[in-house]
């Protein structure tokens, strides 16, 4: 029963990817979900595992309850509401940071792989940031915008603006060479042979970039929540680590990864219909 | 008008004609720049709709040419003069045939031919039109919605020529386009192509390695000596019997032939293979790629 549960989650953000697909895209995620099914076994050892060993005694009690504990504490968030708030602001947040970043970083990406003297004179400045950990920013992003939604969105646009920005930075460098002569043979204009080759040839780079800013806006926002917030699943978290409601806290942990689940398998749903060209076992 | 009278009338005309034409790369080794002759003196003259093989060692100078040709890039002296007027640039009056395809992954092979019909304006319908019209003439009706990853080299080959005539150029240029392909399917495409110009009368200009697919496909042969690339000598190939059953790889006089260029050849190859081994040791310039 329990287990079910737990299961639900990842199950919930499987069903998603399958909504959108064509009849060719389809296909593939019947092949995706076999492998699903396969690696279900292993969670659900997993699952066994949590429950077993706090009953065993194996470890404290206090400290990791039985997983069913967890799950009882998860369906009482759920029905009272107050996971639905706090799941609603987390998501907003990186998505609206996400989105603000795909605007952003993309444009700019294309605009520096494109124009050479841009891409050498903005490579140092991009390689220092890019260095930067985000959330060593953290602070400074609270001194100046404060901790309310302004700051939390900012933080994770930011950390979504580097890979997003490197990855279509690459992606418009490494267009095939011989793509691009072919194409210039036919005398096209420069606009035109960016608009028909360099931007489609270097989706699937852009599309990698976004995949790893789905991950990092939601490590970046979960952090972001824990140090200053009054809502979301981070401030769920510490506010439970807080008053030692041990569940709850573990409920919030497994809410975030179905919330990282369902961002990066939306992603990929999408990713699937833009470069379905595309073929490969890691796409 | 049959393709010999248009030819037989034409035989005065020059399509393409290269006139002491030299391109030089510069090449940057650390801090030096010093030059690269690629193709030196080079003069060639097509005629409209002559089927003419270039075969040369390998880095000498032949696909240079091609771009040279296809306005990709500007003759350091000399000039190149298509229908009697300088080329100034890429244009849709000539069409490419890569070795490596060089199709568009995200383009199915409908879009793919389409591509150079976008360039010229077409509509939609037009478009479409032409480019099912081209699929069946290479032999590829039916795969109109495959992306090129769903095709074999063949396949993908036919498209890129299909690509390349959709758009209606006078002069098809080839590098070496059926390299990449195993044996039989480069026999049955350069069946194939003899048979498409032919049928289009195109001046194909065709770049090659391969002595007998130089043999087999030209109406003449030019040779070019080993880098700096220049025309050696022109053999005219006379055998006429091209779209004919019979094997005529194995005839007489196609041995003779064949064997004429691999003697003009072989010395050049093994002047390449001297070459590199110099460049190899590190004295001047350096192969640069
Ligand atoms: N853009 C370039 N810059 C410098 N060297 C070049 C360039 N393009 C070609 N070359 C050199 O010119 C020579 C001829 O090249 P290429 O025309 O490709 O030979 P082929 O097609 O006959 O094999 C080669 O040695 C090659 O390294
Ligand atoms: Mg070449």
């Amino acid at each position: 029963m329990s287990l079910n549960k737990a299961l639900a989650a990842g199950g919930l953000a499987g069903g998603k990817a399958d909504v959108g697909g064509a009849a060719v895209v389809g296909a593939r995620i019947k092949a995706a979900s076999a492998k699903v099914v396969r690696s279900t076994a292993a969670i659900a050892g997993l699952a066994a595992i949590w429950e077993l060993a706090p009953r065993l005694g194996l470890v404290d009690a206090t400290f990791l309850p039985p997983l069913s504990k967890v799950i009882e504490a998860w369906w009482e968030l759920a029905v009272s509401g107050a996971l639905l708030e706090h799941f609603q602001a987390s998501i907003m947040r990186s998505v609206s940071g996400l989105l603000l970043a795909i605007a952003f970083a993309i444009p700019l990406g294309l605009a520096i792989g494109y124009y050479k003297p841009a891409a050498a004179f903005l490579n140092p400045l991009l390689e220092l940031f890019r260095n930067t950990a985000a959330l060593a920013l953290l602070p400074v992003f609270i001194l100046i915008l404060g901790i309310g939604e302004t700051s939390k969105v900012s933080i994770v646009l930011y950390a979504c603006s580097w890979p997003i920005l490197l990855s279509t930075v690459n992606g418009v460098r490494n267009v095939d060479p011989l793509l691009v002569k072919s194409a210039r043979s036919l005398g096209i204009s420069p606009f035109k042979l960016f608009l028909k080759v360099i931007l489609p040839a270097s989706l699937p780079s852009v599309f990698t970039g976004i995949r790893l800013a789905g991950a990092s806006s939601i490590l970046v926002l979960i952090a972001a929540e824990m140090v200053g917030a009054k809502a979301g699943l981070g401030y769920l978290i510490n506010y439970a680590q807080y008053n030692f409601q041990i569940p709850e806290m573990y409920a919030g942990i497994l809410t975030i990864s179905a919330l990282g689940l369902l961002i990066n398998q939306g992603l990929i749903a999408i990713e699937r219909k833009f470069s379905g060209w595309k073929t490969g076992p890691d796409r | 008008m049959s393709h010999a009278e248009q030819q037989s009338r034409s035989l005065e005309e020059v399509k393409i004609s290269f006139q002491d034409v030299t391109k030089r790369f510069r090449v940057r080794e650390g801090r030096t720049v010093s030059e690269f002759t690629a193709v030196e003196g080079v003069n060639l003259d097509v005629r409209p709709g002559e089927f003419m093989a270039v075969v040369g060692p390998s880095g000498c100078g032949k696909s240079t040419l091609l771009d040279l040709l296809a306005g990709l890039s500007e003759p350091t002296s000399g000039q190149i003069l298509l229908d009697g007027k300088p080329i100034s640039g890429p244009g849709l009056d000539r069409g490419i045939v890569f070795q490596q395809y060089a199709l568009f992954p995200w383009r199915t092979a409908q879009a793919n031919i389409e591509f150079g019909l976008e360039a010229k304006g077409y509509g939609v319908k037009e478009r479409r039109d032409w480019a099912r019209h081209y699929l069946e003439l290479v032999g590829l009706a039916g795969f109109e919605n495959r992306y090129p990853h769903e095709l074999s080299g063949g396949m993908k080959q036919r498209v890129a020529i299909a690509r390349s005539l959709a758009f209606d150029p006078e002069v098809l240029l080839m590098d070496e386009p059926f390299a990449a392909l195993d044996a039989q399917t480069r026999e049955s495409l350069q069946a194939e192509l003899l048979r498409i110009w032919e049928r289009t009368g195109k001046t194909i200009l065709f770049i090659t390695h391969g002595i007998d697919e130089a043999v087999y496909l030209g109406q003449r042969v030019a040779v070019m000596t080993a880098r700096p690339g220049r025309i050696k000598r022109i053999v005219d190939i006379p055998i006429d019997k091209r779209s004919e059953e019979e094997d005529i790889r194995s005839g007489a006089e196609f041995g003779a032939l064949r064997h004429e260029i691999w003697s003009e050849l072989r010395t050049e190859v093994q002047r390449s293979q001297a070459l590199r081994q110099e460049l190899g040791s590190g004295s001047g310039t350096k192969k640069a790629r």
